[in-house]
């Protein structure tokens, strides 16, 4: 199962540069790391996903992370529950006599066309990563062109982490966003 | 406080003055000339110590900053000046070392646009930094300024850079310091040990019976010297330090048994493997103390307790891992340990001190002077007080074995990162401290000529410090391992030296040349009269070796061992004792 880490940072110059550092520099891998504006000004909200089985190098990637001076907060989220969407956009090429097939496909996997040109569709979804693996699939024997597709996002379920609206200090709000007790993370 | 209009340059100084900074060392250049023209203003607060070569700068700020336990502050101009630090703040990231780099940067309107000069040093920095900044508001300088101490001070300490367009220095604004504490969400606070905790450490120290004390650089930056000995003394634990936890206890103690790992002393390396519970305190398990890892310690149970949670459990499993600061932590366990005597481990440890002594170099009478023998000396002529730098190599290892250190910051060397080169700059450095300490920098002849430009500013400043060159002709600790791993194949290793009396005294330094043991005491007798800079070159056997030896990624307990009573303390190792 992937790792994933919900992160808060300071919206600064240069955050993004230093998370892609300390993942190069450290010989972790990111699979998908999604970046935007949290609901607090000067707070970006991140999601990260590491293909990292190991259960202590998952502890390293956490903390280190957490060391940055910028990241406010992480919270891993691997074993929670939590609603996590991929988003795609699908250019393909098709003749007129294909479009109400492609019709049928779009529709059965609750996606859309929003672009139709002489000769090409986009077609968006936004879906967990298997449903829109499954719709490329399916779209595959159809002239795929381009393909644009986020990382992963990811919110867990439940009680609200929101950032304290006085000061950034993620912490007074929730407990769920003191960083990890490195006690209960490594045992 | 009330407002005054001043410009970047000026705000430069006011804060770094603000936060108790009484030296600064540096290089000026065409992008920092604005603050370097404001300093001349600022002559009675700030001594501004005029380097040979940036990297100089960050060693003499870090070695600052290791002698006083405050934050050493360099300075330097943008593009080469800038990249020459990268060295230096590799050195103090690695060894946790609180210094503070400013550097002038091309004016804002023009980054980016590879002008004169101009590299991204933020950019550049990022691995070898806690933290940088770049200003782009002159509104942000003095708040920045104030984040970056406070950032290389806290928690576990680190080099922090701030970089600022020539611009920014040249603009002025009605300055007012921030006051009131810094709220920065990003820092970790040590959490301490909880009451399970507590409780698990007095019933883990109860049940042992071979416990040891891994004592590292932590109890220094904690100040937690007396907490290790209350603990050690209570429950009758013997400790071992790490080459960066010397002098964080007094290596008299009866429990201090002396450095671990790869060139630790034999009886520690063997506890430490024969232990059943490890205590580590302000360690983080480096390679060059853990041998190899999957052997490492295989019947001891494990305590970690560390300021910096992502070193638990990095190399090491632990099984209590407590995440704080040092001194605060042993507080709140002392209270609910109980006494305990561990009469037979303890015994068993001296005996294997004891059956190494034969062994031991220092106890050998040898035709050539050894680097031993003169660590040793130099350990007796200064009754073991001085405060004493050393590089890296074999003579770091020999100061690390044979000069016993009583005080914490009394020994400064390079650990993590290993920079040759480290030991001048870092002794000018730490001498703007420890003004009444005598101080001694114990170099190799090839780190010395890394960075031995610096003897200009040891002149210019008159500092008051020894350097005693441990010269064998050869960049000795290369050459021990291309003896035993590459078949004795010693490629690039011998190396030339100047004449090093006649180059001290073009600087006009007082030098000697020393061959022979009876001469050290002698010879260390007449620098120590004089004030200002000396040298002593001590012309020593070239083919010894530092014993003993833990070969990389050999089980810890895989030592090899000096050969007993070898004319020349070494010679050749038999390839048989290397292949156990």
């Amino acid at each position: 199962m992937k790792q994933i880490l919900i992160t808060l940072v300071e919206d600064k110059p240069g955050v993004l540069n230093r998370i892609a550092s300390l993942f190069r520099r450290r010989n972790y891998n990111i699979d998908s790391l999604v970046v935007g504006k949290s609901e607090k000004p000067g707070v970006s909200r991140m999601t990260i996903m590491t293909n990292e089985e190991d259960q202590r190098k998952r502890g390293h990637i956490y903390f280190n992370l957490l060391n940055l001076v910028n990241v406010i907060a992480v919270k891993d989220v691997s074993n929670l529950g939590c609603v996590t969407r991929e988003f795609i956009l699908i250019k393909i090429q098709i003749g007129p006599d294909q479009l109400n097939e492609v019709n049928e496909v779009v529709k059965s996997h609750g996606a859309r066309i929003v672009d139709m040109g002489k000769e090409t569709v986009i077609i968006e979804a936004t879906e967990r990563e298997k449903e829109i693996d499954a719709l490329v699939d399916e779209l595959t024997p159809f002239n795929i062109t381009e393909i644009m597709r986020t990382g992963k996002i990811a919110m867990r379920k439940g009680k609200t982490h929101k950032i304290s609206s006085d000061k950034i200090n993620a912490q007074a709000d929730d407990v769920n966003w003191v960083p990890e007790n490195i006690h209960t993370y490594h045992n | 406080m009330s407002k005054r209009n001043l410009t970047g340059a000026e705000i430069i100084w006011e804060c770094v003055a603000i936060e108790g900074v009484d030296v600064v060392f540096g290089y000026p250049g065409g992008t920092i000339l604005p603050a370097y023209d404001a300093l001349d203003k600022y002559r009675k607060k700030i001594h501004h110590v005029l380097v040979r070569h940036e990297q100089g700068a960050t060693h003499m700020a870090d070695g600052y900053a290791r002698a006083s336990g405050k934050v050493g502050v360099a300075m330097a101009t943008s593009g080469p000046g800038a990249t020459n630090m990268i060295t230096g703040m590799a050195t103090a990231m690695m060894d946790s070392v609180p210094i503070v780099c400013i550097t002038g940067q091309v004016p804002s309107p023009v980054i980016g646009s590879d002008a004169f000069q101009e590299i991204d040093i933020t950019g550049a920095s990022i691995p070898v930094t806690k933290h940088n900044y770049l200003v782009l508001d002159i509104n942000d300088l003095a708040e920045t300024i104030k984040e970056a101490f406070h950032v290389a001070r806290s928690g576990r300490p680190g080099p922090v850079l701030v970089d600022i367009p020539k611009d920014i220095q040249n603009q002025s604004i009605d300055f007012i310091y921030p006051t009131g504490d810094i709220e920065l969400p990003g820092l970790i606070e040590p959490q301490g040990a909880d009451e399970s905790q507590i409780k698990k450490f007095s019933e883990m120290i109860a049940d042992s019976e071979r416990p040891i004390i891994l004592s590292g650089h932590g109890v220094l930056l904690s100040g937690a010297t007396q907490e290790i000995l209350d603990l050690a003394n209570l429950a009758q634990i013997p400790i071992g330090t790490t080459l960066l936890g010397i002098g964080g206890v007094p290596a008299s103690h009866p429990l201090v048994l002396g450095m671990m790992g790869m060139h630790g002393e034999t009886w520690v390396n063997r506890a430490i493997q024969e232990s059943d519970l490890l205590i580590a305190c302000g360690m983080r398990f480096d390679d060059r103390v853990t041998g190899k890892l999957q052997t490492y310690s295989p019947n001891s149970k494990k305590i970690h307790i560390e300021i910096d949670p992502s070193e638990i459990n990095k190399n090491v499993h632990v099984d209590l891992p407590i995440h704080g600061d040092l001194k605060s932590v042993i507080h709140q366990m002392i209270p609910v340990l109980s006494k305990k005597k561990n009469d037979s481990w303890i015994k068993k440890i001296d005996g294997w001190q004891n059956k190494s002594k034969d062994r031991d170099i220092i106890h050998q009478e040898t035709e050539m002077l050894m680097g031993a023998h003169v660590v040793r000396k130099i350990w007796e002529g200064t009754k073991g007080d001085a405060l004493v730098i050393t590089d890296v190599g074999q003579h770091q290892m020999l100061e690390a074995q044979y000069y016993e250190h009583e005080e914490p910051r009394t020994l400064l060397t390079s650990g993590g990162l290993g920079t040759m080169g480290f030991s001048l700059p870092a002794g000018i450095g730490a001498s703007f401290y420890e003004k009444d300490r005598e101080i001694w920098i114990i170099v190799g002849d090839g780190s010395f000529q890394m960075t031995m430009t610096e003897l200009g500013t040891a002149v210019q400043e008159n500092r008051n410090i020894n350097i005693a060159i441990i010269n064998n002709g050869y960049l000795g600790m290369v050459r021990q391992w291309q003896e035993m791993f590459y078949e004795a194949r010693y490629v690039e290793t011998p190396i030339l030296s100047p004449d090093y009396v006649k180059l001290a005294a073009a600087y006009g330094i007082e030098a000697f040349q020393v061959k022979s043991l009876d001469d050290v005491i002698p010879t260390m007798r007449k620098v120590q009269k004089q004030t200002g800079p000396s040298l002593i070159e001590f012309v020593v056997e070239q083919h010894d070796m530092v014993y003993p030896m833990v070969p990389a990624g050999a089980d810890l307990h895989e030592m090899i061992e000096r050969p007993i009573n070898s004319k020349n303390g070494n010679a050749n190792i038999q390839k048989e004792e290397l292949k156990k």
